[in-house]
């Protein structure tokens, strides 16, 4: 019978030859990925009290990424409690302070496609742009696959998400997400499978393709897969990575899907998603021209090496606007030095840009660069929901990292295609 | 009815309830309890200081999306809440209220009850009772792995027994 490439793995990691949508199995977990605030702190006194410890060590990556640096004694505590605990339980595989967790996982090469992959966090989605299974979960749950390396889960229908066309200048997968959470909502794919297909998807790069399963979450689905291809192998065999036996993960093509919805990328706009939810978005062009105090190039979703590229793509020879603070926070240490080598840090510090440590930062109220009471935002992050990014009376837009940068500049939502095509011209 | 039925008054918060205003981030590292004090504050400041024992919070679409953060659910067992009732739940969060015994009921009629009303909810059975408007909504009803789970009060004593009865 014909299977989806969520039924696909689900049958693997359940040892089973065949399985169906909606059926419960018990899945063999390949990779658990936990971090600091999810993690250890939550999981050490659930697995004490279940008096077992971690079911296989090398099976497990650590990554403290949420309370990094540590700013106060609170989150210094935490952080010690995290290497404290990967030191006791021989978790080798602890990246400590070297990124956001999605981005570093591939970036180690922990991903293989046909994986199934239990995550500590929602984004975990991320893991789906390599064709894995990840699905996010809390910390009891986790604890649970700590202790049994197994969890249960009901088979997921596939929704397909088709997208053709080409892009425009100054248009990017963080666009095509927007757009989708305004037309599809944020529950639509509410305990579904979500596939990314069609020739635009095709041609993304890597990084662009995780913003796609990144925010596969925010449509609500449970993974966000992009069946591996040559730009998927290239991409996990220079991270170090093994693509194993890639060519088997893909849907089969009369595979039953619960819906089907096709796309056209020419023509679409930039998109920025107004307050207090991603599916409150338009296109650019639509969009208020609100002034904005920060400015704030963050998170898994939008700190990536492309997308501080396409931030000073914007910023070059440019300054931000005065009464504008421009927070960059690079998604890992390899993105900050890379950047840093091919001379993009320079570019952004040179337009006034502020350069912070790799981590989750303000994405979701955790660190530095937090909003007061009033304060207004343009952020490459993933969501906008009332206070995430600090005080409940403060105001989040979403947008591409083209167009964080182009409201820096200026100091109100701006079309960014306005300083591309002077560029071009 | 049950030994998990519950009775309380509906806080009613409609659709868009998201993980961020259950559990702001911004406290995310002080003290469940001292979290508790502001759930849902971003949406209604008078729910915290005046939600009692039992009662019930009732959502709408999606209810809990957003971030994995159990806390959400921590949260609403602080104040004790007794059950929280939606037209349909966030997938994690749904999983999350499970494994910490939380009931999460799935009731297509939720729209139904008002602010105030009275409701006693029974998860075994799957029904919620409005004495206040004298009806009673169906409900989903909970998967019996799941509530064999809940009865165990969560996923964690749950593991332990079967560890401790693979174990004899
Ligand atoms: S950067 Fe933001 S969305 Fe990504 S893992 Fe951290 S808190 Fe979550």
């Amino acid at each position: 019978m014909a299977m989806t490439l969520a039924e696909k793995i689900c049958a693997h990691a359940a040892g089973q030859a065949q399985v169906t949508s909606g059926e419960i199995v018990t899945a063999r977990v390949d990779l658990a990925m936990i971090h600091d605030s999810g993690g250890p702190r939550r999981v050490k006194p659930m697995l004490e009290e279940l008096g077992v410890g971690v079911w296989d060590p090398s099976k497990v990556v650590l990554i403290s990424d949420h309370y990094v640096p540590a700013v106060d004694a609170e989150s210094a505590a935490i952080l010690d409690l995290t290497r404290k605990w990967a030191a006791a339980n021989d978790i080798d595989n602890f990246h400590d302070m070297q990124g956001i967790c999605h981005v570093v996982l591939p970036e180690r090469g922990h991903l293989r496609p046909g994986m199934f992959v239990a995550g500590g966090d929602s984004h975990s989605t991320t893991g789906g742009a390599f064709g894995c299974f990840m699905i996010g979960i809390g910390a009891t749950e986790m604890a649970g696959v700590l202790a049994s390396g197994e969890i249960w889960a009901r088979v997921p229908p596939t929704i397909r998400l088709e997208w053709n066309g080409m892009l425009g200048l100054g248009v990017v997968a963080k666009d095509m997400m927007l757009a989708m959470c305004g037309r599809l909502g944020m529950a639509m794919g509410n305990y579904k499978a979500i596939e990314f297909c069609g020739s635009t998807v095709d041609g993304l790069s890597m990084t662009e393709r995780m913003v796609m399963s990144n925010m596969a979450a925010e449509l609500g689905g449970k993974v966000g897969l992009i069946a591996p291809d040559q730009t998927t192998v290239d991409h996990i065999t220079a991270a170090g990575g093994d693509a194993g036996e890639w060519q088997q993960w893909v849907s089969d093509p009369d595979a039953e899907v619960e819906a089907h919805h096709v796309f056209d990328a020419d023509g679409l706009a930039p998109h920025v998603a107004a307050p207090h939810s991603p599916e409150n978005s338009a296109p650019v062009t639509e969009t208020e021209r609100a002034r904005i105090d920060q400015a704030y190039i963050g998170a898994c979703t939008g700190a990536k090496l492309s997308d501080l590229h396409m931030a000073a793509e914007v910023l070059r020879g440019r300054k931000v606007a005065k009464g504008v603070r421009l927070l960059i926070a690079p998604a890992s240490t390899r993105v900050t030095a890379t950047a840093a080598a091919d001379g993009t840090l320079a570019i952004l510090g040179e337009a006034g840009g502020i350069v912070m440590p790799s981590g989750c930062g303000a994405c979701a109220g955790y660190g530095a660069g937090v909003l007061a009471e009033g304060e207004v935002c343009i952020s490459s992050t993933a969501r906008n929901f009332k206070g995430r990014m600090g005080h409940a009376e403060s105001q989040v837009y979403l947008a591409s990292p083209y167009t964080v940068a182009a409201a820096a500049v200026t100091g109100e939502i701006t079309d960014p295609r306005e300083f591309l095509m002077e560029q071009a011209a | 009815m049950s030994g998990l039925t519950r009775q309380g008054y509906a806080w009613v918060f409609g659709g868009g309830i998201d993980t961020d205003v259950l559990a702001p981030g911004v406290y995310m590292k002080g003290s469940i309890e001292e979290m508790a004090k502001h759930c849902l504050e971003a949406v209604d400041p008078t729910f915290a200081p005046n939600v009692a024992p039992g009662d019930v919070v009732v959502g709408g679409d999606a209810f809990g999306m957003g971030s994995s953060r159990e806390q959400a659910v921590m949260v609403l067992n602080v104040l004790q809440v007794g059950a929280v009732i939606a037209r349909s739940f966030a997938r994690i969060f749904y999983r999350n209220a499970m494994n910490l015994a939380l009931p999460a009921l799935i009731c297509p009629e939720a729209d139904t009850i008002q602010a105030g009303d009275q409701l006693v909810v029974d998860p075994g059975a799957g029904t919620v009772t409005n004495t206040t408007q004298d009806r009673t909504l169906a409900c989903d009803p909970i998967p019996p792995h799941l509530m064999a789970m809940i009865e165990d009060g969560g996923l964690l004593p749950h593991l332990k027994k079967r560890l401790h009865s693979e174990a004899a």
